[in-house]
């Protein structure tokens, strides 16, 4: 028996060692299987945001203190039964809702500008977290977001929930130049966003795109043609930073959280 | 009486097999011809020795010590941009948030991608007595991944982004990573095919993991639809978006950033120890607990999101269970130098794959136990996850990638030595105190980023602000900046060294002399 023909460990390892297409075959199965079994169960899971479209949400039900079931409509904003029809009608606490035309466009300057590397969007149910940001983050919220902006970093603040915690003004002051309102700031000057032309053709494109998503597409009950259409007008004459601040002050008060429910398993 | 009646069985299906392949072969040319080798090829024992096609390598090598250079140049400049802002110089292309993909996209795909294809291609032909598959499939694998790392240069300060941490490129550049990567992947596993060895040797596993599983993420996690040519969106969202993105962004670490390097590790460790494997079962072990099991880690980057919380459990679950075949592999690396340890003293190529293995099982410790929930919930967010990534990329992988384009050099060119041993010296311990100091400077602000988030004062208040943390930052922001200086240094000494020992050798050669002994 020469060298070659002895088996070191067991007889399939050997075969599978002698032969490529078996390495490959065996190989390919071994890497796939814990990728499915954590992504798949997330697009069927409740608690997970997966929209059938219809106002469900792959069985979610969340329950108040008192074992109430709370209707998804209230988390997440369904025209169809909320007082408030249209996007431009919509009041913070009807729930979660896709953005604006210009907010839109400011999102398109956020993911642009890699905010996302130093700004997270995802608050974690910690005290410090809640005293810091706020509630603690759900799915829900990001259902819109496709390519999603959670981040993996603070080297600044949380931004989830930062709509409305300052004001126009300050945004403008901040974004331009972060150390004349924040001394210790390391953001970079972002003043030259006022001197740039939203993109308004990308942004309808975008709108457009939105729709025809594979998973969690906007419904065209929400972005109708005529909403579609109209965007373009929003958007004139506006700038990077504007849709900029738009798009912060969209942010975190979609919902309005209940004491004693479980958002979350 | 039934075995050789087996046999015959065998043998008839065998050689029916061979037929069919034979008429395919004629429809689809050459690309059948090399599975057929597979099969039927005896052990060989070469009567001469095999002309490897070495040129490529040559350039991939090249290609990877000016990367190393470039990217981290990079990654110090944006280091300083953090420590002293005014360096963003209110210029959009060169501020934090475009040149950060770009020091991960130089680093990561330039240079840890072209000093992969360079070990991957020298060492499927080495290990399987063989030339390349195709020698021209491979010069179009060096132009694509150099035509996608322009491009990269190019769109990303530019802000062309597809906004996914480590998959940043558009999708017009996703599309030629995927075929140059494809590419890449069929010369390597059809060079396998064509091996004139009976087994396939260890490393060449772990390439082949690489090449399927980088596959599968790429594609996956690429998914998208344009809205413009340089802008596009992904069609996942939310929670999905966030499980997809992590499934990539820890499998790039795990299959190209440490697979991919593992493989390195297993031929020219040995290689330069003059040593066989320590234990070649420890390897099967190594091999395919890793495959299987570093997939299912990517979750433990979500603990405390809005996942479902058994995701990020069952990361945190396997990731500690990973611990054991890592250190096994570790120590498979180390043990090989037994009875050559003495080595270590004169052999500077050596030092650089001591230090990595010994960089390889800090971080795999580490990583693990930053999955668990309670220390995640601290050190998620933070620069702790940063030295972190820089322990694993510039202690293990930069380090390995290293010691074996040393080995390389010197076997590629047919030199006996480096222009300078010296200069290797003084790089080994530029790189490993530059690594070392980047890394605690990371600890110590992550830490403390972690707990000033977290502290309270005695009224239940939060005793800190957020830009305290920031400004208490910045010492470590300082000293993390010099020591990724300290490893740039290092970088271009090597790329000097290295090409000095190039010219050397081609003066010698052209000049027809016989390389003297220095």
């Amino acid at each position: 028996m020469s060298d070659h023909d002895k088996i070191y460990s067991t007889k399939f390892q050997d075969k599978i060692e002698r032969s490529t297409v078996l390495m490959f075959v065996m190989t390919a199965i071994a890497v796939a299987i814990g990728g499915i079994v954590e992504i798949v169960p997330l697009f069927y899971l409740p608690n997970t945001a997966m929209s059938g479209g219809d106002g469900t949400f792959n069985g979610t039900a969340h329950k108040d203190k008192d074992g109430n079931v709370i209707s998804m409509d209230k988390i997440v904003w369904n025209p169809a039964t909320s007082a408030h029809k249209t996007l431009d009608e919509w009041q913070p606490g009807d729930g979660v809702r896709p953005y604006k035309p210009l907010e839109l466009a400011g999102r398109n300057v956020y993911i642009r500008e890699g905010c996302f590397l130093c700004h997270s969007q995802m608050i974690r149910p910690f005290r410090d977290e809640k005293d810091r940001y706020g509630h603690y983050s759900i799915a829900e919220e990001s259902m819109y977001d496709h390519t999603y902006q959670w981040g993996s970093k603070r080297t600044g603040p949380d931004l989830a929930r930062v709509g409305g915690k300052y004001s126009d003004e300050w945004h403008l002051r901040h974004l331009s130049y972060p150390r004349e309102v924040v001394p210790e700031s390391v953001m970079p000057n972002y003043f030259w966003l006022s001197q740039k032309s939203v993109n308004v053709e990308e942004t309808v494109q975008t709108m457009k795109v939105l729709t025809i998503m594979p998973f969690n597409p906007i419904p065209k009950t929400i972005y109708t043609d005529a909403y579609i259409d109209g965007a373009a007008a929003q958007l004139e004459g506006k700038t990077d930073m504007e849709a900029l601040i738009a798009y912060l002050q969209s942010m975190g008060n979609h919902i309005k959280f209940e004491e004693g429910v479980n958002y979350r398993d | 009486m039934i075995a050789p009646f087996l046999e015959s069985c065998k043998k008839a299906v065998r050689e029916r097999c061979v037929r069919h392949i034979r008429q395919l072969q004629s429809v689809f040319g050459a690309f059948i011809v090399n599975l057929l080798e597979e099969e039927t090829t005896v052990e060989a024992t070469q009567a001469t020795p095999v002309k490897y096609d070495m040129e490529v390598v040559r350039w991939f090598t090249i290609a990877a010590a000016i990367y190393a250079v470039v990217g981290t140049l990079i990654g110090v400049y944006i280091a300083s941009e953090l420590a002293w802002p005014f360096l963003n110089f209110d210029m959009e292309w060169i501020t934090f948030g475009r040149l950060r993909p770009l020091h991960t996209n130089a680093v990561i795909f330039a240079f840890g991608g072209c000093a992969l294809m360079a070990t991957g291609f020298y060492m499927v032909q080495r290990t399987g007595s063989t030339k390349l598959w195709s020698n021209g499939l491979a010069w179009f694998t060096f132009w694509g991944w150099n035509l996608i790392i322009v491009s990269a240069v190019v769109t990303l300060p530019l802000g062309m982004t597809s906004g996914k941490e480590y998959a940043e490129l558009e999708w017009p550049i996703d599309i030629l990573i995927a075929v140059v990567w494809l590419s890449f992947g069929l010369n390597h596993i059809m060079t396998v095919a064509i091996r004139k060895t009976s087994h396939i040797y260890v490393s060449n596993w772990f390439t082949m993991g690489m090449i399927v599983m980088i596959t599968y993420l790429h594609v996956v996690n690429s998914m998208a639809i344009p809205v413009s040519l340089t802008n596009s969106f992904s069609v996942f969202t939310g929670v999905q978006d966030a499980m997809v993105q992590w499934w990539w962004g820890h499998n790039a670490v795990g299959f190209y950033l440490t697979g991919g390097f593992l493989g390195i590790m297993y031929y020219f460790v040995p290689k330069q120890a003059g040593r066989p494997v320590f234990s070649y079962r420890l390897s099967v072990l190594h091999f395919w607990a890793l495959t299987f099991g570093y997939v299912w880690l990517g979750a433990h980057h979500l603990q405390y999101t809005a996942l479902p919380d058994w995701t990020g459990s069952l990361g945190a679950a396997v990731s500690l269970a990973m611990i054991i075949p890592s250190w096994g592999g570790a120590m498979n690396g180390m043990m090989t130098l037994s009875g050559a340890w003495d080595k270590l003293r004169t052999d500077y190529i050596l030092r650089f794959l001591v230090v990595a293995l010994a960089f390889y099982a800090m971080s795999t410790f580490e990583g693990p136990v930053m999955s668990i929930k309670s220390v995640n919930a601290l050190s998620h967010y933070t620069d702790w996850t940063v030295g972190h990534v820089h322990s694993g990329a510039l202690g293990w992988m930069a380090m390995v990638a290293y010691g074996a384009m040393y080995h390389m050099v010197k076997k590629l060119w047919g030199v006996e030595k480096m222009y300078s041993e010296g200069l290797v010296n003084v790089h080994f311990w530029l790189a490993t105190i530059g690594t070392v100091v980047y890394v605690v400077a990371m600890w110590v602000s992550g830490i403390m980023q972690g707990l000033m988030w977290r502290d309270y004062d005695e009224y239940g208040t939060l005793t800190y602000t957020f830009v305290e943390s920031v400004s208490a930052m910045h010492p470590y922001y300082a000293m993390r900046a010099i020591g990724g200086m300290i490893f740039n240094l290092g970088t271009w000494i090597a790329l000097f060294n290295i090409v000095m020992t190039v010219r050397q050798a081609s003066a010698l050669r052209s000049s027809g002399a016989v390389p003297a002994k220095a």
